[in-house]
C-alpha cells in the first residue's frame, strides 16, 4: 500500500488509515534500531536536509539519526528563524535548496504554516518538524506509537494533556492524532493557556489538573516555555507548579497503570516533580527511542515508500 | 465641453432621486438633471441600462506617495481608482515623510493636479511623526487643504491626546478619524483571535481590542463635541456601541472596508497573506453586523482601506506579512453583491459610496445637484468578470480576490466633466 501524501504538514491532514500506516511502518523499522549494524540501505542515494530555524538539538538529532540508519545522505542546515535579521527571504533560500536538488527537506520553524509555505514552493517532499504554534506531527506519532506500544491499542484510552495548550504544536497535533484514533482527550491548563474553540477539536476542557487526569490512562505534560514567564500567562512558576504541575500526590488520581509523558527537555519541579519524572510510570526515554523508528517511517513513507522491495 | 448623458437610472442619495433622468455636465459642473433633456453636448452617452451616480468617493486610501512609491504612487493609485469607479479619494497621512506638515499636503495636492485622474483629498496626521504626542498644526494644514486628521495605522494610545485633538480641530470643522485598537490587546496577534487562530497555531488579536478604543473615542467624541470617525469598523461590539452613540446625539461616524463585509477569518486558513489585514478578518457574527450597520445607517460609508505592498512584502511567513489589500477595484462589485442578496437597499448603496463619505469628510462632491462638481460614475450592475489580480491597475496586486468572478462595474468615470476612465470594450 502506497502512502497518499507527499508531504507531512500536520497531523490534521492525516486519516486514521494513514496514522496507523505510519505507526505499522514504525514498528518495523524499530527492530533495526537494535541491531548490532544499525543501517538498511532503503533510501540510499537519496538526500535530506534538516532545515531548522529554531535550535532543536533533540528533533534534529532523531531526524538524522532516523535518516542515516535509512542510508540517505543527510545535511543539517542552521538558519536564524527571522528571515528580516538574516537578510534572505524564506522564498529565497527555499530556492537555494532546492537548487541543490534534496528528496527530503525535514523543517523546523517558528512561524505557524512556514513549511506550508515551502509545500507549495518546492518540489520535494516536506516534513514538518515544528512550526510555531501550529503542529509538530513527528512528536504526536512518537506518542501514540509509545502509548500503543505500552497499552496494546488506542481506541477508548484516556489521556490527559496538561499545562500551556494554547502555545504547543505538541499539543495540537496530539489532539488531532488521539481523537482520530479514538482515543478521548483531557486538556487542562491555566485560563491564559487555554485557547479559544479548542474544544471544538473534540477535547474536554478542564482548568483542574485532578480533573483532566482522574482516571487517566496516559497523563501527557507539556514543556512550559520559561521565557513566557512573567509576560502575563503565569504569576510565577512556583503558583504554576502547584496548581498545575504532576506529582507523586496528584498523580493518584489517575490509573494505577498509567503513563507518564514529556515531549522534553523537561523543566523538573516546574511541570513535572523529578520522583515523577524518574518514576516507574514514565515512559519519557521510550518516547525518545520510538522517535527514530518514527521518524524513519515518515522519510520512507514520503520518499515513496518503495525502496524497501526494490533493495 | 459638455456631455449628456441619457437614458440611465439616476441614483443621487444626496438630493433623493432615483428615476430614469438625463444629466447633462457643463464646464466642469453638473448642469441640470431632467426628464428627456433636448439640448446639444459635445458628447452623447447612452446609459439605458446602467446605472448614473454621483462619482463614487473612498475616503480611505493609502497611495503611498511620497515615500514608498515601490507600492504605489500619486498616479497608479488614482488610475486604480477611477479604474474603480471612484472620482474622489482621501489619503492616509502614513507616507514617508509623514503628511505631518504642510509641506507634504501641498504636495499631495499639486502632484494629483499634476497626474489629473481624480481627486485626492489629503487626510493630515493627528500628531507629529504619527508619535502619538503633539499635535500638528492642524489650522493651517486644514486651511491648506488637509480634509481630517488621522494616526491611521496606528492608534492615538493617549487619551489626553486625543480628547485635545478633538477640541481643537472642532472648530476647523475637520473630523478626526481613529484608528481603533488598544495595542495592549493587540499585542503580537496577527489575526482574530478565536478557533481559526487556535487550529492554525496563530497569535490572535481579540475584538475587545477593537470595542474598547472605540467605546473611549465615542465617550470623547461625547465629551468634547467634536466629530470622531472610527476608520474600518470591524467587530460587532463596535458597531453597537456606534450606533447606540448616534441615538444619544454624538458627533460619532464611521465607516466598513468591503473585506469586512465580505470575508471572515476563514479566509486565513492555507496562511494566506492575502487575508492578513489590520483589523483583521473576523467572525461570521461581527461580518453580519457591520452588514447590518451599512443597511441601517449605523455605518456611515464603504471605503477601501486601499493598502498597496510589494509582492516581497506579502510573500513571506504569516506572521511577518505586511497588513492590508488593495481594494479601489473591488469595491463596487462587492458593495453590489450586498445589494443583490438582499442585505442592502441599492439606493443605501449608493449613499455608502457618494453622499455618505461627503458628508463625514464635509465634501461639495457626492451630489447630482446643479451647480456641483461633474463627478459621475457610470455602472454596469450585473456584468460578469473574473478579477486576475495580474491585471489590477494598482501598482500592487495583493488581494484576495484574484480568481473571484465578480457581478458588476464601473464603465465609464467621469471628474470634473471629463471622462478620466472608460471600461474596455465600451465607449
Ligand atoms: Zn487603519
Ligand atoms: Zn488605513
Amino acid at each position: 500500500m502506497s502512502f497518499g501524501h507527499k508531504h507531512i504538514l500536520g497531523i490534521e491532514h492525516l486519516s486514521r488509515e494513514d496514522i496507523f500506516q505510519i505507526l505499522d511502518t514504525a514498528a518495523g523499522f524499530k527492530e533495526i534500531n537494535t541491531r548490532a549494524i544499525k543501517k538498511v540501505p532503503t533510501l540510499r542515494g537519496r538526500t535530506i536536509i534538516n532545515l531548522f530555524f529554531e535550535a532543536s538539538t533533540r528533533t534534529r538529532t532523531s531526524f538524522e539519526i532516523a535518516g542515516k540508519r535509512l542510508s540517505a545522505d543527510t545535511v543539517n542546515i542552521s538558519a536564524s528563524s527571522s528571515s528580516v535579521v538574516k537578510g534572505e527571504t524564506l522564498e529565497d533560500t527555499a530556492r537555494n535548496i532546492e537548487a541543490m536538488h534534496p528528496d527530503i527537506i525535514v523543517m523546523r520553524h517558528g512561524a505557524s504554516g512556514a513549511p506550508h509555505y515551502l509545500a507549495e514552493r518546492l518540489n520535494c517532499a516536506i516534513v514538518n518538524a515544528g512550526d510555531g504554534a501550529h503542529e509538530h506531527p513527528s512528536q504526536a506519532l512518537l506518542d501514540l506509537f509509545t502509548i500503543r506500544e505500552k497499552k496494546g491499542s488506542l481506541e477508548g484510552l484516556k489521556v490527559a494533556i496538561v499545562g500551556d495548550i494554547a502555545h504547543s504544536r505538541v499539543a495540537r497535533s496530539n489532539l488531532y492524532a488521539l481523537t482520530r484514533v479514538g482515543a478521548e482527550v483531557r486538556l487542562a491548563g491555566p485560563g491564559t493557556m487555554v485557547p479559544p474553540g479548542i474544544e471544538k477539536l473534540g477535547a474536554e476542557v478542564h482548568h483542574d489538573i485532578n480533573d483532566a487526569i482522574r482516571d487517566a490512562d496516559v497523563v501527557m505534560m507539556l514543556r512550559i516555555q520559561l521565557e513566557r514567564q512573567g509576560k502575563t500567562l503565569l504569576p510565577s512558576l512556583r503558583e504554576f507548579s502547584r496548581f498545575y504541575g504532576l506529582n507523586q500526590d496528584n498523580l493518584k488520581l489517575a490509573r494505577p497503570d498509567a503513563l507518564v509523558m514529556h515531549p522534553g527537555p523537561m523543566n523538573r519541579g516546574v511541570e513535572i516533580a523529578s520522583s515523577v519524572a524518574d518514576g516507574p510510570q514514565n515512559v519519557i526515554l521510550d518516547q525518545v527511542e520510538n522517535g527514530v523508528a518514527v521518524r524513519m517511517a515518515l522519510l520512507y513513507l514520503v520518499a515513496g515508500g518503495e525502496a524497501a522491495e526494490e533493495s | 465641453m459638455s456631455i449628456l448623458i441619457k437614458n440611465g437610472r439616476l441614483i443621487d442619495p444626496a438630493n433623493n432621486i432615483d428615476d430614469h433622468l438625463d444629466l447633462l455636465l457643463k464646464d466642469g459642473l453638473v448642469a441640470a438633471v431632467g426628464k428627456n433633456l433636448s439640448v446639444d453636448a459635445d458628447e452623447t452617452i447612452d446609459a439605458d441600462g446602467k446605472l448614473v451616480t454621483p462619482g463614487l468617493i473612498d475616503l480611505h486610501v493609502h497611495l503611498r506617495d511620497p515615500g514608498q512609491e515601490y507600492k504605489e504612487d500619486i498616479a497608479s493609485g488614482t488610475a486604480a481608482a477611477v479604474a474603480g469607479g471612484f472620482t474622489s479619494v482621501a489619503c492616509m497621512p502614513n507616507t514617508q515623510p509623514v503628511n505631518d506638515n504642510l509641506a507634504v499636503t501641498k504636495y499631495i495636492l499639486s502632484r494629483s493636479e499634476e497626474v489629473g485622474r481624480c481627486r485626492v483629498f489629503p487626510v493630515a496626521s493627528i500628531t507629529r511623526g504619527l508619535k502619538g504626542e503633539n499635535l500638528t498644526e492642524m489650522g493651517e494644514l486644514k486651511q491648506g487643504g488637509a480634509v481630517a486628521f488621522s494616526d491611521d495605522g496606528r492608534p492615538v494610545e493617549n487619551g489626553e491626546v486625543m480628547r485635545r485633538a478633538l477640541e481643537y480641530a472642532r472648530p476647523f470643522g475637520a473630523p478626526i478619524i481613529s484608528h481603533a485598537e488598544d495595542l495592549s490587546l493587540v499585542g503580537k496577534g496577527v489575526m482574530n483571535d478565536g478557533f481559526v487562530a487556535t487550529e492554525l497555531g496563530l497569535k490572535g488579536i481579540p475584538w475587545v481590542a477593537e470595542d474598547a478604543m472605540v467605546a473611549r473615542d465615542v465617550m470623547l467624541a461625547e465629551y468634547t463635541g467634536g466629530h470622531m470617525h472610527i476608520a474600518h469598523i470591524s467587530t460587532r461590539g463596535a458597531v453597537e456601541i456606534v450606533r447606540r452613540a448616534k441615538e444619544r446625539g454624538v458627533r460619532v461616524t464611521c465607516e466598513a472596508t468591503p473585506h469586512h463585509f465580505t470575508l471572515t477569518e476563514e479566509a486565513v486558513r492555507g496562511y494566506d497573506t492575502n487575508a492578513k489585514m489590520n483589523p483583521p478578518l473576523r467572525t461570521e457574527a461581527d461580518l453580519e453586523a457591520v452588514r447590518r450597520g451599512l443597511a441601517d445607517g449605523t455605518i456611515d460609508a464603504i471605503a477601501t482601506d486601499h493598502a498597496p505592498h510589494h509582492r516581497d512584502e506579502k510573500n513571506v511567513e504569516f506572521n511577518i506579512a505586511m497588513n492590508g489589500i488593495v481594494g479601489l477595484e473591488t469595491a463596487l462589485p462587492l458593495a453590489l453583491a450586498l445589494v443583490r442578496d438582499g442585505l442592502v437597499e441599492l439606493n443605501r448603496m449608493v449613499a455608502l459610496l457618494t453622499s455618505g463619505p461627503a458628508a463625514v469628510l464635509g465634501l461639495e462632491v457626492g451630489s447630482l445637484a446643479a451647480g456641483r462638481p461633474a463627478d459621475v460614475t457610470l455602472i454596469d450592475p450585473d456584468c460578469e468578470w473574473t478579477l486576475a489580480a495580474d491585471q489590477l491597475v494598482s501598482k500592487s496586486k495583493n488581494t484576495p480576490f484574484g480568481g473571484w468572478t465578480l457581478q458588476g462595474a464601473a464603465i465609464t468615470t467621469v471628474v470634473g466633466g471629463k471622462i478620466a476612465w472608460q471600461r474596455a470594450g465600451q465607449q
